[in-house]
């Protein structure tokens, strides 16, 4: 397929290799510990599995799978908010279908709709309008969900909301922010991260500047990336040759998508509707400051949480769940005590379980299940030795 | 009607309403006209037309054939009911010959249940069933009992057909999902995701079109035609809900091997491909209704895959795997890329109601 299959030719990407192979032996460390690479987005997880790109890479390549899916970082609370909003009588709610699985600590809004409420799948915030547009008598309420790559979009169609002089769509919003939560990781203790794989589509919106912290404070090297599979090797190539030349700067691989400076439509329209939320809460990591936004007091009338009573009653995760651990690279997902026993895709306990973005899906799906099982049990004999 | 049937009835009734009504389920003169002149007028075949309770088939010639018999059910409750290459009707004749086709039988006799909501337009009915019977001479198969019921408005959607069917599975072919064995070849007889894909362009309902045609067809034909040239196919089923992921997911946990396939090897439709791309499905997980994956040993490949091609199901096959020993009860892709990765169960659902 053209424009697709140029970005998975098996032949560049051998050549990728070699060179990612020559280079790390040019670095010291490696030979005493794993040079870890950590790429937040959820969909760079999804590629790197969906090809197997783990395995084309030398072993002291460590790839650490960030907190960059918006599904599986939302807490158990704010499901139980929206299948509170869901079963309102008056309401269709509406959301990606990502979401539909996502456990509260009750029910899941896909067992919210077996039990009679009207959540339909949709997959653009537009359908929902046009939704809200032909049920004049329904409250339509949109499950705003995502970093800012799906920001724009939400935002546009809440002016366009009111542009129809729409008075039965609002917003649950949802929407969290990539740059406190890079450096909220970067912050936490025994973090040992050697670089990033930054995400490309976030970038697209907000340009290139909002990560040069990362290169100039915390002196870690950044390259933004694009989704193909030879978008991602090219980028650790470009982030191992930074570690072995000992510089650190935010480089852009994906310039044939993002510019410098982002996209200022997108960037004006956010900043029209949303302003930062003082703290938002993230399920595995706890309350990071200034990672979410709200809707503005402009726009409050298509806000649902201003609109409707909504329980806002924090759970906290499971126990024996170690999502935080894993999302932060200080263990692999097979590691997590319930990995692959109590928590599975069919019966996600922890949030990375849940969407095929988040990593321990990744592993569960795509890995090679019974010898992860393997090591668990055998790191869990270890540790009761010890 | 044929000389050998019984002159139970003169004249067929006529029904004569726009839209069906609580009256076409009542067991009185309005579901006669219905049965009569919609489903008996279509299917037309000496062992429906007396319309007793049951249809009776001669065992002798069954006997002569085979065996044993297989026997198969499936209910039919796709959405959309009309889509590109298709619909529910031929889709319920298909889908149960192909069932049986896959353990080796000749698919002889089919049912038909039908589950129809209260103001259903009676057009539309006409059209099913005649492409039911359509499907069902195509495959050679005869539908010879049935059954109608009409349900209030909302306590079911538009139509749902349940069809079982009866085949005979001659004596020489022994297929199951437990016989893979390390060293056989996987073979599929063209491009998957074409019925999933429809489905969804047909839905109209992610602001996508597209003019994919469903893949649904009987392949009973396709299938005798392998047999012959291979007796000894090992495994055999109908990559229908799940996709082609799900059956060989079902060979190697049933046979307790691993199926290593060839991403480069599987046939794709581009525009299939496509609509994956920017929908972010895998193809390996749509559903097909016209797929039929066998493994057998590699010693008969070649002649298996001659003998499909010259079949008009079968022009696009392609072995695209094969079976090795470890690691047990798991199936590998090797990526285009180069990479590898499991292929695993479905979990959940990549689209509802897809037949």
């Amino acid at each position: 397929m053209k424009y697709v299959d140029e970005f998975r030719d098996p032949a560049l990407a051998k050549r990728l290799v070699e060179e990612i192979n020559k280079l790390v032996l040019e670095i010291d460390f490696a030979k005493e510990r794993p040079i870890q690479l950590m790429e937040f987005c959820g969909g760079h997880t999804h590629t790197i599995f969906r090809y197997g790109i783990e395995q084309l890479l030398p072993k002291c390549i460590e790839l650490v799978h960030g907190p960059g899916c918006p599904v599986c970082v939302l807490p158990m609370g704010r499901v139980d908010d929206c299948v509170a909003l869901a079963e309102r009588k008056e309401v269709i709610f509406t959301t990606f279908g990502d979401a539909m699985r996502v456990p509260g600590s009750k029910k899941s809004l896909l067992q919210a709709k077996a039990d009679g409420a009207d959540v339909r799948m949709v997959y653009s915030p537009l359908d929902a309008l046009q939704l809200a547009h032909k049920n004049k008598e329904r409250e339509v309420i949109f499950f705003a969900l995502g970093f800012e790559t799906t920001m724009p979009s939400t935002a546009l169609t809440v002016l366009q909301a009111e542009e129809d002089g729409l008075e039965n769509f609002s917003l649950f919003c949802n929407h969290i922010t990539t740059v406190p939560t890079i450096k909220a990781i970067l912050d936490s203790p025994g973090m040992q991260l050697d670089g990033f794989v930054a995400p490309g589509h976030v970038s697209m919106v907000v340009g290139e500047q909002p990560f040069h912290f990362v290169a100039e404070r915390y002196k870690k090297p950044i390259v933004i990336t694009g989704f193909e599979p030879l978008d991602i090797l090219q980028s650790i190539w470009l982030l191992i040759k930074q570690i072995a030349e000992k510089r650190c700067v935010v480089e852009n691989q994906y310039a044939r998508v993002v510019q410098k400076s982002g996209n200022s439509p997108g960037l004006d329209a956010i900043a029209r509707v949303f302003e930062l939320r003082e703290y938002f809460e993230w399920r595995g990591l706890g309350s990071i400051d200034h990672s979410g936004v709200k809707i503005r007091d402009d726009y409050a009338r298509f806000d649902a949480e201003r609109k409707f009573p909504i329980p806002n009653i924090k759970i906290a995760d499971p126990k024996s769940c170690q999502c935080g651990e894993v999302l932060k690279g200080v263990i692999k997902p097979w590691q997590c005590k319930v990995f692959g026993t109590q928590c599975t895709p069919e019966t996600p306990m922890g949030a990375l379980m849940v969407s095929s973005e988040g990593a321990c899906a990744a592993y569960y799906n795509f890995g090679n299940l019974p010898e992860l099982m393997a090591m668990k049990k055998k790191t869990e004999k270890e540790e009761a030795v010890l | 009607m044929t000389s050998s049937t019984p002159e139970v009835r003169k004249r067929l009734g006529e029904l004569k309403a726009e839209t069906i009504n609580m009256a076409h389920g009542s067991g009185g003169k309005a579901m006669r006209d219905l049965i009569e002149d919609v489903f008996l007028r279509s299917f037309d075949n000496p062992q429906l037309m007396p319309m007793e309770d049951q249809a009776s088939l001669a065992l002798a010639p069954l006997l002569a054939s085979g065996d044993r018999l297989a026997f198969t059910t499936d209910s039919y409750v796709v959405d959309p009911i009309f889509f590109n290459g298709a619909d529910i009707g031929k889709l319920a004749v298909c889908g149960t010959v192909n069932d049986l086709a896959v353990g080796g039988a000749i698919p002889l006799f089919l049912t038909c249940g039908i589950i129809i909501e209260e103001g259903f337009p009676v057009a539309d009915l006409r059209r099913i069933a005649a492409s039911m019977k359509a499907a069902a001479d195509q495959a050679g198969v005869k539908i010879v009992t049935g059954d109608t019921k009409v349900v209030d408005r909302g306590a079911a959607d538009k139509v749902f057909i349940n069809t079982a069917g009866i085949g005979v599975i001659p004596q020489a072919y022994q297929i199951s999902s437990y016989s893979a064995k390390p060293g056989d070849v996987v073979i599929i007889n063209g491009a998957i995701g074409d019925h999933g894909a429809a489905i969804v362009g047909a839905r109209g309902d992610l602001a996508i079109e597209n003019n994919i045609q469903s893949d649904c067809q009987p392949l009973n034909g396709l299938i005798q035609e392998l047999l012959r040239q291979c007796p000894d196919v090992h495994c055999m089923r109908d990559a229908t809900r799940g996709g082609a992921a799900s059956v060989l997911n079902e060979f190697a946990i049933n046979s307790n091997v691993c199926i290593k396939i060839d991403e480069s090897k599987i046939p794709v439709r581009p525009e299939v491909r496509g609509m994956c791309e920017i929908l972010g499905l895998d193809p390996l997980y749509l559903a097909n209704e016209g797929k039929v994956i066998a493994i057998l040993p590699e010693a008969s490949a070649e002649s298996a895959l001659k003998a499909m091609r010259m079949h008009e199901s079968g022009r696009e096959s392609e072995v695209i795997g094969r079976v090795i020993a470890a690691p047990q009860a798991t199936v590998i892709l090797r990526t285009t890329f180069g990479g590898e990765r499991i292929v695993d169960m479905l979990v959940g659902d990549q689209l509802p109601r897809i037949c």
